[in-house]
């Protein structure tokens, strides 16, 4: 592969390619459909012979997350996927490297559930994904891709904020974007860090003590007012986050009357509407959110005093929407759209839900 | 004698190995994880890798073992200690990694993660302290508890059709492929404690030779929960745990 090459590809296939380019130290996972692929394609590339990157498959995401706490732990770039079913597995490892601050990408394919549900896509987990998940209060990154691009783009970008803020990144992708092949210009490529340079940049990490005092991974503290300290700490980072880290994309807002909101390939559907909403005569624009957490609650608020109304719409029964109403205040209608059990939205039920705000 | 004529470097038999700290430790008195612990702080210095050592400790009683060892240390949530030192491990295979989990952890809510490390010769040691109970927590039946022997969930004695059996994770370790060297240990007499040390000692060696992952359980005591005086404690072990755990070598692969 050349660099700048445009290349075929699904999306798993093409977070596996970005993986191995972008400095990845450590891949764990365990299959799980729709976004078994990623290890598929890592197997079939055997990144170990050439840039030394460790790539098992493990007995369950169980064991998934907690190597990924362990490499983490150690300073390494390291990363898994799966999809919802083994992401609720994963939950007790995230809490835990989010206490200890551990930085990690875990990728979730979403798909639909409860319970094992369906293999078709979703957006079911948002509210999994942006509240933390596990126990105790904190929170992870979340980027939401809706590209086969942005697959191959955000995964440098999660290890980069990831290790900016020693906090777990999670890339809630969905079943469409992981299975669709697409046009992608996989990013350049990029060497993994030697020894030193992970000591450098990881102080904190258990790497051996070599000449320094020890160092221990802990989320643990018993002593009432250091653990409160330490919370308080980590909500001083999250609102750091908050401040520096929204991320979002708008398509014609300038002449809008009413706002779609919309992430992942739900985003992508909506734009087909918002193109025959305007045929009709109806001016939609959209706001994707490309960080759910942090969401960007402040634009959408600014937004809002000029619509005449937003929709959000989701690919489950109505979760951002939350988060919308919450950003608004009630200065103008929010209502929501959306399909569940594995169905994705057409543009013209989205047009008949724009029409409806209308009325 | 006065102490001046004791106390000189030509007449020192023993003193606290240097990578044990001062920091009191929590365990009750007569308690085997200290002493475990000790062994390790002694091998590891006599191996010379203080600086390239990382332990896992677990949720149990031995989840402050990073208190007391000075080197690297991962806290691990409860019973996945294997899986990290895993990835501790194949990331960084210049280290000598270990797990220390007591047998709740370890062949409770952790066996998937022990069988799997352990058969995928991950080359990691896991430090297995078997006090058949659950130390931390109170004094619960744990997947080891002893038929018959009582517990507070277990008040009127396990009983076979309620609880299953014993389960013998050392003796399934045996069985697999990926490990090298599988031993059962006590430290409740100094004899033990010698044979100890050096079970530990070839664990590590062989782990750091690349020959595959090791097991070295340690029958032990929690007098605490099973509510005996230490003595009495080390008595009941050596009577009821040695008959059903015993002890020696069930693997060496790696001494050919
Ligand atoms: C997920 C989870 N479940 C339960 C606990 C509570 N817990 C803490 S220690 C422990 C048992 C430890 O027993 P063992 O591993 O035998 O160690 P010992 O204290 O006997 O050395 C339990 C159940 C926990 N911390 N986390
Ligand atoms: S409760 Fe048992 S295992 Fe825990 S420190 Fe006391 S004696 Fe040891
Ligand atoms: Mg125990």
């Amino acid at each position: 592969m050349e660099d700048n090459e445009i290349l075929l590809m699904k999306g798993n296939e093409a977070i596996a390619h970005a993986a191995i380019r972008c400095g990845c130290d450590g891949y764990f996972g365990y299959p799980i459909t729709p976004q078994s692929e990623v290890l598929e394609t890592l197997a079939m590339e055997k990144p170990w012979e050439t840039t030394g990157m460790v790539v098992l498959q493990t007995e369950s995401e169980v064991a998934s997350i907690n190597m990924l706490y362990g490499g983490a732990a150690i300073g390494k770039r390291v990363m898994t996927s799966s999809s919802s079913p083994g992401v609720a597995l994963m939950q007790e490892g995230i809490t835990y490297m989010a206490g200890a601050e551990l930085p990690g990408l875990i990728v979730n394919v979403q798909r639909g559930g409860p319970g094992l549900g369906t293999i078709q896509p979703s957006q079911g987990d948002y509210f999994q994904s942006t509240r933390g998940g596990g126990n105790g209060d904190y929170n992870v990154i979340v980027l939401a891709p809706a590209s086969v691009q942005e697959m191959a783009d955000f995964v440098d970008l999660s290890f980069t904020l990831a290790f900016r803020y020693r906090n777990p990144v999670i890339m809630l992708s969905d079943g469409v974007i992981g299975q669709m092949m697409e046009k992608v210009v996989l990013p350049p490529f990029k060497p993994r860090r030697t020894d030193e340079e992970v000591i450098a940049e990881c102080p904190w990490a258990a790497t051996g003590m070599r000449g320094r005092g020890k160092n221990v991974v802990s989320s643990l503290e018993l002593q009432p007012t250091a653990m409160e300290q330490h919370n308080l700490n980590l909500q001083r980072k999250y609102q750091e986050i908050k401040e520096k880290e929204v991320r979002y994309e708008e398509y014609q807002t300038e002449d809008a009357d009413y706002l779609i909101v919309a992430f992942g390939s739900a985003a992508r559907i909506a734009l087909k509407a918002i193109e025959l909403c305007r045929q009709k005569g109806i001016r939609v624009g959209m706001l994707r959110p490309i960080t759910l957490w942090p969401f960007p609650t402040k634009r959408i608020a600014e937004l809002a005093d000029c619509m005449k109304g937003i929709l959000s719409v989701e690919i489950n029964a109505g979760q951002m929407v939350e988060d919308i109403r919450l950003a608004v205040e009630g200065r103008t209608p929010v209502s929501h759209y959306g399909r569940m059990g594995g169905i994705v939205p057409a543009p013209d039920e989205i047009v008949g839900a724009v029409e409806k705000m209308r009325a | 004698m006065i102490n001046d004529d004791i106390i000189k470097p030509e007449n020192l038999v023993y003193k606290k190995p240097a990578l044990l700290n001062d920091t009191p430790m929590h365990y009750c008195p007569g308690c085997g994880h200290s002493v475990v612990h000790k062994l390790i702080a002694e091998v590891i210095d006599e191996m010379g890798m203080q600086e390239t050592s990382v332990g896992i400790s677990p949720v149990g009683c031995a989840v402050f073992a990073y208190s007391y060892i000075d080197i690297d240390w991962i806290e691990a949530a409860h019973g996945r200690a294997p899986a990290i030192a895993c990835a501790a491990k194949r990331l960084n295979p210049k280290n000598l990694v270990f797990t220390y989990q007591g047998d709740g952890d370890l062949a409770g809510i952790g066996a998937a993660e022990a069988i799997h490390s352990l058969n995928r010769g991950d080359n990691i040691v896991i430090i297995y302290v078997n006090n058949a109970i659950y130390g931390m927590t109170g004094g619960q039946m744990a997947p080891t508890t002893l038929m018959g022997m009582k517990t507070s969930t277990c008040p009127y004695g396990r009983d076979a059709a309620l609880h299953g059996y014993p389960l013998k994770i050392t003796e399934m370790a045996a069985m697999m492929e990926g490990t090298c060297y599988v031993t059962r240990q006590a430290v409740s007499r100094a004899a033990y404690i010698r044979r100890a040390k050096q079970a530990l000692r070839k664990a590590f060696e062989y782990s750091m030779q690349g020959k595959g992952s090791s097991i070295v359980e340690f029958v032990s005591t929690c007098s605490s929960g099973w509510k005996m005086s230490p003595e009495a404690a080390n008595q009941w072990m050596e009577d009821n745990m040695f008959p059903y755990y015993k002890m020696g070598d069930l693997k060496d692969k790696g001494s050919n």
